[in-house]
């Protein structure tokens, strides 16, 4: 796979449809990888990779990089296609700096749970037809990629591309996921049992907003958390309430605009499950407004401002203060 | 002489009111001599979709036991359409409060006309029953605002 995309690339650079690149580079480990843009065929060849840890949703990128001067080629998963439409609906890429190649994906490993495995000290992954082959300072280590496979992969929400110029692998289908499932249960629990669950979970945070500067949906150039005046300047938490108010906040401002691409969490250096909170807003609209996905096409209206004035139902939640 | 002091818990209500619909509903009730609880705090907002969900926490963190918002009956709102994007955004935001576990009684949403005082009345006392019976705001409090 990786060998076909670079040769795709370095095609389209020498016949000028493109002048970079915008991918994934090789980091410093066979998991530590870096989104990158690349001039020259040269370094492409040199530092770019796909390989099961490319998680990373480069759609984000195409805001600042469709700025500049030519075309940008990139490589969209099925998941980054929904943020590429998302983010063409809100009007904050140019589409026609963009050459999209969507590539097909099988889900992506998640580095943690090899380590919650106890492996540690990696020198290398392969996969080989669904068996991670590691070899690590300490020796040879085997585990089925389903399980080191990332909550979000395990649960991935459609392997459809909804948005490309070019495909290269084969296109899939929206699916059936659980997704919802965790958010079910801890729908079920009692207060008391949620508040001690997200106490537990938020009080790791250590506010470096690594979950807002990689979410493909927050995009504003100045962004309430970097306003001194707000009072969630960026700091660490002094108490409780402020973490809570930081992820209530981070999760509200794109209630209707998150494609559940799960980058938050990925990127969370405390492994804090942010994405429950974005999924928890997705499943309230869902089941108030109607079936709605953010970035299924582009110019969906948000749910959050889509409502006739004749006929909107009252949901009993804002009469009696929030469900039971 | 020593002073008999009230030891009975005694709730902070912030009520947003609309100009145009609760806030006059309110003025009514003064004018016509009802008597709503003083644990009510009136904040006076242009419309009921000026409140940013940030408020609502704010006033939390700042020692509210309840947060009530109160604006004109769908339909009759000033802006055509402000009191619906209310009901939008207040039905997530309290469904996400009650997610994080916090007592889901303790915020309101109401539409009060500005003929209605007996009701801006009723709404309030009963909101405020409910968060005395609930009793203090532990879950979403910044212990700095506190005063002891």
């Amino acid at each position: 796979m990786q060998e076909e995309l670079i040769k795709r690339a370095v095609e389209l650079m020498e016949d000028g449809t493109v002048n970079r690149v915008l991918g994934w580079q090789k980091g410093q480990f066979v998991y530590d990888i870096t989104p990158a843009v690349f001039t020259s065929a040269d370094e492409l060849k040199e530092n770019f990779v796909y390989n099961d840890f490319c998680g990373d949703n480069l759609s984000k990128y195409l805001k600042d990089e469709t700025e500049k001067e030519g075309k940008v080629l990139v490589f969209l998963k099925p998941c980054d296609t929904y943020s590429f439409n998302q983010l063409l609906t809100e009007y904050k890429i140019h589409r026609e700096n963009v050459y999209a190649i969507g590539i097909e994906c099988y889900g992506k490993a998640d580095v943690e749970l090899l380590r919650r495995k106890g492996i540690d000290g990696i020198l290398d992954v392969k996969n080989e037809n669904g068996t991670l082959k590691i070899a690590t300072i300490y020796g040879d280590e085997e585990v089925p990629m389903m399980e080191a496979m990332a909550e979000r992969c395990v649960n991935c929400k459609s392997k459809k591309h909804v948005a490309y110029d070019e495909l290269i692998g084969e296109d899939g289908e929206v699916l059936d996921s659980n997704r919802f499932d965790m958010v079910e249960k801890l729908e079920q629990m009692s207060a008391q049992e949620r508040f001690d669950f997200w106490q537990g979970e938020l009080s790791r945070c250590i506010r470096c907003n690594a979950c807002r500067n990689v979410c493909p949906a927050c995009t504003c150039e100045k962004c309430v958390f970097d306003n001194p005046d707000s009072g969630l300047y960026n700091k660490a938490a002094a108490d409780s309430f402020e973490e809570k108010m930081f992820h209530i906040i981070r999760a509200y401002h794109v209630a209707g605009r998150c494609t559940d691409c799960g980058e938050c969490s990925r990127v969370c250096p405390e492994h804090i499950p942010l994405h429950l909170l974005n999924r928890k807003f997705i499943k309230d609209y869902n089941e108030l407004y109607g079936s709605f996905m953010a970035g299924a096409e582009v110019g969906q209206v948000s749910p959050m401002v889509d409502f006739t004035m004749d006929n909107d139902a009252e949901p009993s939640i804002v009469q009696k203060g929030g469900a039971e | 002489m020593s002073v008999k002091e009230n030891t009975e818990f005694q709730p902070t209500i912030v009520a947003f009111c609309c100009n145009w619909c609760s806030y006059s509903g309110a003025d009514l009730a003064g004018t016509n001599r009802l008597s709503y609880p003083t644990n009510v705090k009136i904040i006076r907002v242009p419309c009921s979709c000026r409140i940013n969900p940030m408020f609502v926490l704010r006033a939390f963190q700042r020692g509210a036991d309840g947060v009530i918002l109160c604006g004109c009956h769908p339909g009759d709102c000033h802006y055509m359409e402000g009191n619906y994007h209310t009901r939008r955004r207040m039905t997530l935001l309290f469904s996400m409060l009650n997610y994080l576990g916090i007592e889901s009684a303790r915020t309101r949403v109401e539409w009060v006309s500005a003929a209605e005082g007996q009701r801006f009345v009723d709404v309030m006392d009963d909101f405020t029953a409910k968060i005395t019976e609930l009793g203090p705001n532990r879950r979403l409090e910044d212990l700095r605002c506190k005063k002891n």
